[in-house]
């Protein structure tokens, strides 16, 4: 902590704690993870084993957010440089534990807790990246915009070899964020985009797994294989579109009650939602989500630093990367990436890291007068 | 590397561009958010339709229910077809944990063998996992009965019940009848998918086929929800099957029964209509075979058995056996030649034992060598004069000849409600051109004069024929179904007869004329037939009739003791009776039996006898169709009882 408070009563340390909160945010948080909760109750078909994970997730994860809105943005400016480099290392080790073990290897085990380390990139890399631009002038030059880059690339790369496409491309796109927020020249980030969009068809070929080709495939013709790689993307369309404008009903969905949508509790949950609470919920929900990444981007803009708004910039930024992707990917309009629906998934790393990046939101925010003079 | 310059300038400036890229990025939002709702728009409202079919697709399943088949009765309600009901030993391969050790228990308990596994296994692998699966038919009660004491260790295994299809009285009517059988490759092209997917069995030949559709009733069906493992979850809807309707033939099984005796040592075939109404009475074709051995597949020796036997059982001789007419076809040439003109009731011809056609040395003999004399239409028909027909016929002309003896049905299917029954054949010029593509030889209408040469006709349109005879030229259909009943609680619907047009003649005696003719054939004393009609309690009218099976060279003579069976005369009877108000029109062929007035006549004599005598004695009908339901009802229980 960057200042000193000699008052140690419990009732002050509360209140300390909680005066780091945003009132509205964590309003809306609320009112999502219960829509979550209800959702995920009806598609785990009532499991209360699972249900109760679940609350077990939800509590660590308010924790954790928690801890982190205690955090201000000159500590996590001077962490970022040690945070990412030990992310590096640890997923160089869970690589090298990959190609010794059999094949795709994402977790490390330390002890009884599975950890994801490419759960932590996500915020290790737009902190890193935040903290090497925040010290320069803004706009950044375009050396520092390359050196930025290669901050997020490398990263990337070794996740992509875990393989794990989804997860490299959320945590590339956190870095490439700030380097947006940073200030990098239109026409160089127009230029960036079309030399994209020339690469994707190039790592299609060459980057790929095949089963992420036919993934991508089949994602161009969800018809063409309605029982083989096909059947996700054609039964949760199913189930969306079979909502309707009302919905079938809590717990009344067809197509999650009876199994015929897959990792319905997980990645494809959104059409669940769908399907049992149709397009009036779908709206409710996207006004929700809408709300909350105006509010993170809200706060971004009431940084305390360039640090501090570029990380926040970033973080809103993901969390709707997460929201597009899941969406489109479930309705059938983007390719089947694993990414889950945020917040609402079943799963209790992605909610940690996600409640923890809206903790970082909040204690990032410009500290009142009287902090500067303690 | 420039250091930052920390003052209040820059961080404003950093600020304000800061800004500025966050309210793009959340119009980026905006717009990315806004792209994806409408797609949900499209998903949900344009195509909500669309997609809640795909999803009742996915999760509703119809189960469908076969109707119970309808009955077949005689006209008295004595039972022809009945469903049988047996116990089937099933499972489906989802409930039944440990499959290989539980079939070596089963094994153990009943006297299960080792094909009946091997089928059993077979059909696991072919069905789903939740489709029942027979492993042992036709349990007897003693199986059923262990089976039940140690179900609690074969969980997943049951007992239920089937519908087999039966015939009581085995071979009796069996042409008639036909039978059921399993539902193969060609029937389903023809047949509607809808209604017969739970059906394991059709109708395919005679009345189980004619009136399939009547007999089959309605398929009905359950939905119930599966989930995506095919696994049935709850039963959302019924639709209760409409069984078939029963079929009340108009078989009267006395007759038939009576008819298949008499006919029971000869290849041969009688049909009995009555005229009033065109219901057949009795139908039979010799042999016979039993129905029974069809319905659950018939074994390759039994069946090459039928196939290969040369008195071809399974030859429907009444609707499908085109035979030479004979001398039976003389009372409706006479007619025939009435009407045209050709001749007239006094009118005579001499019959000097042959017939020549003016100019051709070629002689067409009489049956009677010495001739008949001086002959005119009434003894022509009594005694059955062949030169008397030649000459009518010759004068007739073929095309003549043809067309009237047409509107008696010749040359032509009755439509009687019987598959596959043929049209036989009434010649004409036209006919032989383009069939052998050879002109029509006045010789050969001289032979069609007697019944012989090119014209055929199946007994059942002789019987026909008869008994548009014995109704002075009103013709009505013949049929076999006589009525309808579509439950047991309701009465039967009688089928209504169908009129075809009549056959119209110049004078209206003509008909006592020739029809005098016929009943001098069994009561006058010199008719051909006159020893079956003595001591007749009723009058009745007949015509004999011997066709030739092969042609006997112009200087030889028939000597039936020197040739073999097969080339035996055929022995013909047709006659209707009581002459003044018939009931009963009747035709019959003893195949290869030698003469009509020897072999025939005496049988179809007896037949009236049975149909008539039985009709003016009222209690002793009733004694004797009480007999019969008994005998049959007999039949039924021992045939169940030895299942």
């Amino acid at each position: 902590m960057d200042y000193n408070n000699n008052d140690s009563s419990l009732s002050k340390t509360i209140f300390r704690l909680l005066s780091r909160i945003d009132l509205v945010l964590i309003v809306t948080l609320i009112l999502l993870l219960s829509l979550g909760s209800v959702t995920l109750f009806s598609a785990s078909g009532e499991n209360m084993r699972m249900m109760n994970t679940h609350t077990v997730h939800l509590i660590l994860a308010t924790s954790v957010m928690l801890i982190a809105s205690q955090l201000s943005s000159e500590t996590l400016n001077r962490w970022s440089i040690w945070i990412y480099t030990i992310g590096l290392i640890v997923l160089i080790l869970v690589l090298i534990q990959g190609t010794m073990g059999k094949g795709a290897q994402r977790w490390l085990e330390l002890g009884s807790i599975r950890f994801q380390p490419s759960e932590v990139m996500k915020l290790a890399v737009p902190m890193m990246v935040a903290s090497y631009l925040s010290n320069k002038n803004l706009p950044p030059s375009f050396k520092e915009i390359f050196i930025a880059c290669i901050l997020v690339i490398i990263p990337m790369l070794l996740i992509v070899q875990q393989p794990d496409l989804g997860t490299a491309l959320l945590v590339a796109t956190a870095g490439f964020f700030v380097i947006y927020f940073a200030g990098i020249p239109w026409k160089w980030l127009f230029a960036s985009l079309a030399a994209i969009a020339v690469a994707v068809p190039l790592v299609f070929k060459y980057g790929m797994h095949e089963y992420q080709q036919q993934r991508v495939l089949t994602f161009l013709n969800p018809e063409l294989d309605r029982l083989g790689s096909g059947y996700h993307i054609f039964q949760s369309t199913i189930a969306i579109g079979s909502g309707g404008i009302h919905g079938k009903g809590w717990l009344n969905g067809d197509q999650s009650r009876l199994d015929f949508l897959p990792e319905r509790h997980t990645d494809f949950i959104f059409a669940v939602f769908g399907e049992e609470f149709g397009l009036l919920g779908n709206m409710i929900l996207f006004s929700l989500y809408i709300f909350i990444i105006w509010r993170g981007l809200y706060l971004a803009t009431k940084g305390h630093d360039s640090f501090a708004r570029l990380l926040g910039g970033s973080l809103s930024l993901t969390f709707f990367i997460y929201l597009f992707v899941n969406t489109g990917m479930v309705s059938g309009i983007l390719p089947v990436v694993g990414v889950p629906l945020p917040l609402i998934s079943y799963g209790g790393t992605s909610m940690i890291t996600l409640m923890a990046a809206f903790g970082l939101l909040m204690g990032l925010r410009r500290r009142k007068r009287r902090d500067y003079n303690a | 590397m420039a250091i930052k310059d920390n003052t209040e300038k820059t961080e404003r400036s950093e600020y304000r561009l800061f800004r500025a890229r966050a309210y793009v990025a959340a119009a980026l939002v905006l717009l990315a958010m806004l792209v994806v709702f409408f797609r949900l728009i499209n998903l949900q409202v344009q195509q909500y339709d669309h997609f809640t079919e795909l999803s009742k697709e996915n999760y509703l399943k119809r189960i469908p229910i076969p109707p119970v088949r309808g009955l077949i009765y005689d006209r008295n309600g004595v039972l022809l077809a009945d469903n049988h009901i047996e116990y089937v030993l099933e499972a489906k391969e989802d409930d039944v944990d440990d499959m290989p050790s539980m079939l070596r228990s089963l094994m153990q308990l009943l006297p299960i063998n080792l094909q009946e596994i091997k089928k059993f296994k077979q059909k696991m692998r072919v069905n789903s996992r939740f489709h029942p699966v027979v492993l042992r038919k036709n349990l007897t009660e003693q199986e059923i009965a262990t089976f039940s004491a140690n179900r609690f260790r074969f969980p997943g295994f049951k007992v239920s019940v089937r519908m087999e299809r039966t015939y009581p009285l085995g071979s009796v009517a069996g042409h008639l009848l036909g039978y059921v059988g399993r539902i193969d490759k060609r029937d389903l092209k023809k047949l509607d998918k809808k209604e017969y997917k739970g059906s394991t069995h059709i109708g395919k030949t005679g009345i189980e086929k004619q009136y399939e559709t009547r007999l089959h009733g309605k398929a009905g069906y359950e939905v119930i929800e599966v989930d995506a493992h095919g696994k049935p979850q709850r039963k959302v809807s019924e639709q209760a099957p409409i069984a078939g309707e029963d079929i009340f033939l108009s078989i009267d099984l006395e007759l038939q029964i009576k008819a298949e005796e008499l006919l029971k040592d000869y290849n041969g075939a009688a049909v009995a209509i009555d005229p009033r109404n065109g219901d057949v009475l009795a139908m039979v074709s010799m042999p016979s075979y039993d129905p029974n051995l069809f319905v659950n597949g018939i074994s390759y020796a039994n069946y090459n058995a039928l196939r290969d036997n040369p008195d071809r059982p399974l030859f429907n001789r009444a609707i499908q056996g085109a035979y030479p007419p004979g001398s039976t076809i003389k009372p409706m040439a006479a007619l025939a030649g009435l009407n045209l003109g050709v001749t007239t009731p006094s009118k005579t011809v001499y019959g000097k034992g042959f017939f020549q056609i003016p100019g051709n040395r070629h002689r067409f003999r009489c049956w009677k060598k010495s001739g008949h004399g001086h002959i005119s239409l009434n003894r022509a028909i009594y005694q059955s004069c062949d030169v008397y027909f030649y000459d009518l016929a010759f004068r007739m002309g073929i095309n003549r000849y043809s067309k009237a003896m047409n509107k008696f049905g010749f040359g032509k299917k009755t439509g009687i409600d019987l598959p596959h029954e043929r049209s036989a054949l009434m010649p004409t010029q036209e006919w032989k051109r383009k069939r052998y593509d050879k002109f029509w030889y006045p010789g050969d209408t001289v032979n069609t004069g007697i019944g012989q040469g090119y014209f055929t006709a199946t007994p059942m349109q002789l019987a026909f024929a008869t008994a548009t005879l014995a109704n002075r030229g009103r013709k009505i259909k013949p049929h076999l179904l006589w009525a309808t009943r579509v439950s047991r609680n309701l009465p039967e619907k009688l089928v209504k007869t169908v009129k075809l047009p009549s056959i119209g003649v110049t004078k209206l005696r003509y008909w006592d004329d020739v029809i005098r003719g016929m009943v001098n054939v069994v009561h006058g004393a010199g008719g051909t037939a006159r020893r079956s009609g003595a001591g007749a309690k009723y009058r009745f009218a007949g015509k004999t009739g011997t066709a030739q099976v092969f042609g006997i060279a112009q200087n030889k003579t028939y000597n039936a003791s020197k040739l073999k069976k097969k080339l035996h005369d055929h022995a013909l009877f047709v006659a209707f009776a009581p002459v003044n108000n018939p009931r009963i029109a009747l035709a019959l062929i003893a195949e290869n039996g030698g003469g009509g007035s020897k072999v025939a006549a005496p049988i179809a004599r007896q037949l009236l006898d049975t149909y008539l005598l039985s009709k003016e004695d009222k209690q002793l009908l009733k004694e004797k169709q009480a007999a019969i339901a008994e005998q049959a009802e007999n039949k039924a229980k021992k045939k169940s009882r030895r299942r």
